[in-house]
């Protein structure tokens, strides 16, 4: 097996346009387990740790660009506050070792349903950015990004450079169900976003389909009955027949199957709970902040 | 692999810090996985992926052909008898003609790689025809049920009666209870180095629980006398029983006398939930007869125990579960059927607490039903029926040494609870944590109790017994004590015990801690609670023995008599100071080897179950306080409080370290930790999906550690290490039930019984 260590952008996407079977490894926490399990053995494996220009982030035109190789652990530290949806979603990853290694540019490529920072991404209309020799940028909304399970919309010369994120207008909710109190897997997973700005909600729904999801429907029902009643102008709380109706709207967005970590009507059952939950906090919150 | 020596102070009742607890927290500790030798080759198990299949031919051509392969091994080379197992000789060292259960062992590799052994191993073509497979327990002994062995599915059934055959009572309550296969989980994968001699024997490094029944083993089949295997121990990252079956024990040493190469094997964790046996799953059912006041009457009980492909343990299993499985009350009249029977499921066997833990689950829920049922407290219900020192057991042993039963429930009862929540929370102190699943609503606290009793030390007639051997001699003008035994220290701190006991019994400062090998007369095995009362005990027998053969060479020397011994001095009866110990022993060393067994158990009558099975008691009590987020079935332990009778502390710390680790593991049960099986398959195989507690999981405990000592053990030592394991989870699932009015009658308690 080759190892490509390439100390610069141009020269990793020069190494995957020339080497399309090498597989590229970031924090190495997914491909690293891949390996040793003989799942995987990839021709070739490309460094990505030592391009610097991945483990930055930054404010670009109003959005945050977030390097693909940024750490969990950065996220929470550096950008608990302005990508709070996402920071919650660090938060429960893995372990402190797995935070200090696992990028979202990992999870993106992982592609996992179970990814916990899909929900979050999904909910805060994420954009990916992608890049390669060949053709140069291209910008995928994250909800087109996911393909199938465990596959996404990357060319094999493709790279993810970079997500971007415009810092949130209103709150964000993150909540995850796992069969112990840290160091899980998503048995279920749910993100929530109140882009009080363009009055309107965002969603995004993890380990209850064969990919990450958004329940759109849900998301239009919700916005659309908080204008109705007048609630983005008032502030007034929401009404919790609407919250309960939000969270079955959520859970009819989803197509889980039993496995080991839980049955489908667990998952079923959780998500319309999380999002009942979830839309309340974010409310209430809005509605403090005024 | 360890010699040990540690200037620390340290007698019965201190706690010294242990030799390897640094070591291990800093990551420097040599496991058996760090086993290296340098012209060592890997070697391989090639397992079955059918839970019951025949073997119709095993095509090794094409892994030989391989390059650095030195050897590909079916049960063609084995050269003894191919058969292992601890109770029962049922289990072939590699399979025959027959597959019994998914995982189990067919060909071995040894290659100068261990990928270019796994890689050979996935060329080795086994020609396998699927069985149908026997994967329900519930239906082993039906009629029409298929053989998984030619005798038949039953491993043992035991019946205890005692009391009126057919009683009744005013108040009945019963319940059908089930428990999941729990798995070890210790960190250390089974691991080893077997090394040939060049003469016809070798020297086997691994970590085990047992060295002296593991020769024995590898004697049988690789067709050796004792004194050609010698088995050593290596660095041993847990146990909790499950090593005290074979893993690589014999594959490595067939791989080793074959290839004539020193050969290391270590499994990768996937592979460890294949290698060694697990908790056997259970299915009770429990009928209790009592007063209007909640006094019992009589009980009933049926507990089918899953034993899986091979016997492995079932038989002491079923032992305990049927001898114990009442809990420790007082029952006028009893009936108790317990079984285990063969499936073609994974094989189960030792797990910490053994029969008890499946048993208190059911014996704990139906007591809070009686209470609740005659209105009487749950606390007092037990303290009501528990039993006292001076009561017969249901075998009819009497229980001659401490039994605070009501003491140790009163206890935990008292003991504070946590403050009620306030104001906004911290999210990692609800259920679900950091998951942010809620910030308190849904949440409903509840309190639930266990108690129980464990026996320590091997029963049913078995000669259980240790061998220490201690030298006393004078080096560089100090006297050190050497002392040997093949006890396996797993974890638990029997070095610092072994050291403790020489310096208390000797007066010595300096004992230097002989590695654990065969050379000396068997331990005994770490397991049963027992190491620190039978290998205690002959660690102390022989330290009177060095004394008795100092003073005795002192009295012959000095011409006195009733002399004592303190550290370097011979001291009279007036209180004068003799001689040094340097002038009695001058260069010679006092060397002394003891045998200790422990008071003789019996076998039980077959027909009613009575007679004297145990040689100890040991009692626990918890109280676990739950949050549980009632609309997502997710649960805090906010408080695992006990309390238990040790005896007498050898090391405090010690103990309470035991009743951590125990608890958590018992707790662990109660909540998470489940081997799932369908169909003769794991579902689970890695710590992504097997999950165990971790620190956000465990709650800070109060322990309360109370020391009436057995008159009958060395120092009044009680076991200590299986009972925290046998109540925690009980009175966990009791919290839980108490929080959400559930029945839940399965452990683990899956978030999904919670909320629909
Ligand atoms: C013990 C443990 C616990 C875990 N817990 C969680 C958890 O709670 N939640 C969760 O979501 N995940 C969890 N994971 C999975 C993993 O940590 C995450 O998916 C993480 O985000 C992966 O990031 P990484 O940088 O380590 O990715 P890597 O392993 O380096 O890569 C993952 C995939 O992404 C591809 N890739 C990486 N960077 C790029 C790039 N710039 N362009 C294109 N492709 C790229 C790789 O080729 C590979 O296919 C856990 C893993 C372990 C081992």
């Amino acid at each position: 097996m080759d190892f490509l260590a390439p100390s610069t952008w141009a020269e990793a996407l020069a190494a995957k346009a020339e080497r399309p079977d090498a597989l590229p490894v970031a924090g190495g926490t997914d491909v690293m387990v891949e390996m040793n399990f003989d799942h995987r053995r990839p021709g070739a494996l490309l460094d990505l740790t030592r391009v610097s220009d991945l483990r930055e982030w930054a404010l670009v035109d109003g959005r945050v660009r977030l390097g693909a190789g940024v750490t969990y652990a950065r996220i929470i530290d550096e950008l608990g506050a302005t990508l709070p949806g996402l920071a919650m979603a660090a938060r429960t990853v893995g372990s402190p070792q797995i935070r200090n290694r696992g990028t979202v540019g990992g999870n993106l490529g992982a592609a996992s349903p179970a990814g916990d920072s899909h929900p979050a991404l999904l909910a805060a209309d994420a954009v990916v950015e992608i890049s390669s020799a060949a053709r140069g940028t291209r910008l995928v909304p994250v909800a087109d990004f996911y393909t199938g399970v465990k596959r996404n919309a990357l060319e094999p010369d493709e790279l993810i450079a970079a997500i971007l994120i415009a810092p949130p207008a209103g709150p964000q909710q993150f909540c995850k169900i796992g069969t112990r109190n840290a160091m899980v897997i998503a048995v279920s997973a749910f993100g929530f976003a109140l882009h009080t700005d363009r009055r309107s909600v965002g969603t995004g729904i993890g380990s209850a389909a064969p990919t990450p999801r958004r329940a759109t429907d849900a998301a239009a029902f919700l916005a659309g009955e908080l204008e109705a009643g007048g609630l983005w102008e008032s502030r007034g709380a929401l009404p919790e027949g609407l919250a309960v109706e939000f969270g079955r709207k959520v859970r009819d967005a989803a197509a889980p199957i039993d496995d080991v970590r839980g049955t489908a009507a667990y998952r079923l059952h959780t998500l319309s709970v999380m999002a009942r939950r979830a839309a309340t906090w974010a409310w209430d919150e809005h509605r403090r902040a005024a | 692999m360890t010699s040990t020596e540690t200037p620390t102070a340290g007698r019965i009742g201190d706690s010294p810090l242990r030799p390897d607890g640094t070591l291990k927290v800093t990551g420097e500790f040599a496991y058996s996985s760090d086993l290296w030798h340098d012209d060592m080759c890997w070697g391989v198990t090639l397992r079955s992926p059918h839970p019951h299949a025949r073997i119709h031919g095993i095509d090794i051509s094409a892994a030989l052909a391989l390059p650095g392969v030195y050897a590909v091994l079916t049960h063609e080379d084995v050269p003894g008898l191919n058969r292992v197992g601890l109770e029962h000789l049922d289990q072939p060292a590699l399979a025959e003609d027959v597959v019994r259960y998914q995982g189990e062992a067919v060909a071995l590799v040894a290659a100068d790689h261990p990928e270019t052994a796994r890689r050979a191993a996935k060329r080795i073509v086994v020609d396998y025809e699927v069985l149908p497979a026997l994967t329900d327990p519930r239906h082993a002994l039906d009629d029409d049920a298929p053989h998984v062995h030619p005798d038949g599915n039953l491993v043992r059934a035991m019946k205890i009666r005692r009391g009126d055959p057919e009683p009744t009572a005013p108040v009945v309550v019963a319940l059908d209870f089930e428990v999941g296969m729990q798995d070890q989980a210790f960190l250390g994968p089974e691991s080893g180095l077997a090394v040939p001699d060049g003469e016809g024997g070798l020297d086997l490094y691994v970590a085990t629980q047992w060295l002296h029944v593991d020769q024995q083993q590898v004697c049988r089949v690789l067709d050796l006398t004792p004194d050609r295997a010698r088995l050593h121990l290596a660095g041993v990252g847990g146990a909790f029983g499950g090593r005290e079956d074979l893993s690589i024990h014999v594959h490595a040493c067939l791989l080793a006398m074959h290839t004539g190469k020193p050969v290391k094997m270590s499994y990768s964790r996937d592979e460890s939930f294949f290698g060694h046996v697990h908790r056997h799953p259970a299915w009770l059912r429990y009928e209790f007869g009592a007063s209007d006041t909640g006094e019992l009457i009589y009980a009933k009980a049926d507990i089918l125990f899953d034993g899986g492909a091979y016997a492995s343990s079932t038989t002491a299993v079923v032992g305990n579960g049927g001898t114990l499985g009442l809990g420790p009350y007082n029952i006028p009249s009893v009936s108790v059927d317990a079984r285990g029977v063969y499936t073609n499921n994974p094989p189960c066997g030792a797990m910490r607490g053994f029969g008890c833990v499946q048993a208190a689950f059911a014996h704990e829920a139906l007591m809070d039903e009686l209470a609740d049922r005659v209105g009487v407290d749950r606390v007092e219900i037990r303290a009501r029926n528990g039993m006292r020192e001076g009561d017969r057991n249901i075998t009819g042993q009497l229980i001659d040494s401490a039994a605070p039963v009501a003491e140790l429930i009163e206890i935990v009862r008292d003991l504070p609870l946590p403050a009620d929540p306030v104001g906004e929370r911290d999210i990692r102190d609800l259920p679900g944590g950091a998951a942010n699943s809620t910030h308190g609503e849904g949440v409903v606290r509840g309190i639930g109790y266990a108690v129980t009793y464990k026996n320590v030390g091997f029963s049913e007639g078995f000669d259980d017994y240790s061998t220490a051997r201690v030298r006393l001699e004078m080096t560089a003008g100090e006297p050190v004590a050497t002392v040997q035994t093949a006890a396996a220290e797993v974890g638990q701190g029997l070095i610092t015990v072994e050291q403790q006991i020489c310096r208390t019994e000797l007066g010595v400062d300096r004992v230097v801690v002989s590695p654990k090998d065969t050379s000396v007369g068997s331990g005994g095995s770490t397991s049963a609670s027992r190491q620190t009362y039978v290998t205690g005990g002959a660690v102390k027998a022989a330290c009177e023995a060095v004394r008795a053969s100092v003073l005795a060479r002192a009295a012959a020397q000095l011409g006195a008599r009733n002399l004592r011994l303190d550290g370097d001095k011979i001291i009279a009866e007036n209180g004068e100071v003799l001689a040094s110990l340097a002038d009695v022993l001058g260069d010679d060393a006092v060397d002394e080897t003891v045998e200790w067994h422990h008071r003789p158990t019996e076998e039980i009558d077959p027909e009613t179950g009575q007679g004297n099975a145990h040689v100890q008691y040991a009692f626990s009590a918890h109280r676990a306080v739950v949050d549980v987020d009632v609309e997502l079935g997710l649960v805090k332990v906010v408080a695992l409080d006990t309390a238990q009778d040790v005896g007498r502390a050898i090391n405090p710390d010690a103990v309470v370290g035991q009743i951590h680790g125990g608890s958590a593991q018992g707790m662990g049960l109660a909540l998470m930790e489940e081997i799932v099986v369908t169909d003769g398959k794991v579902r689970n195989p890695s710590f992504t999906d097997y999950l165990i507690p971790t620190i956000l999981d465990m709650p800070p405990m109060q322990v309360k550690v109370l020391e009436y000592a057995d008159p009958h053990a060395p120092y009044g030592v009680r076991g200590v290490g299986e009972p925290p394991t046998i109540s925690s989870g009980p009175a966990v699932a009791a919290a839980i039930r108490a929080a959400t009015g559930k029945a839940l009658r399965r452990v683990p308690v899956r978030p999904e019984h919670i909320t629909l």
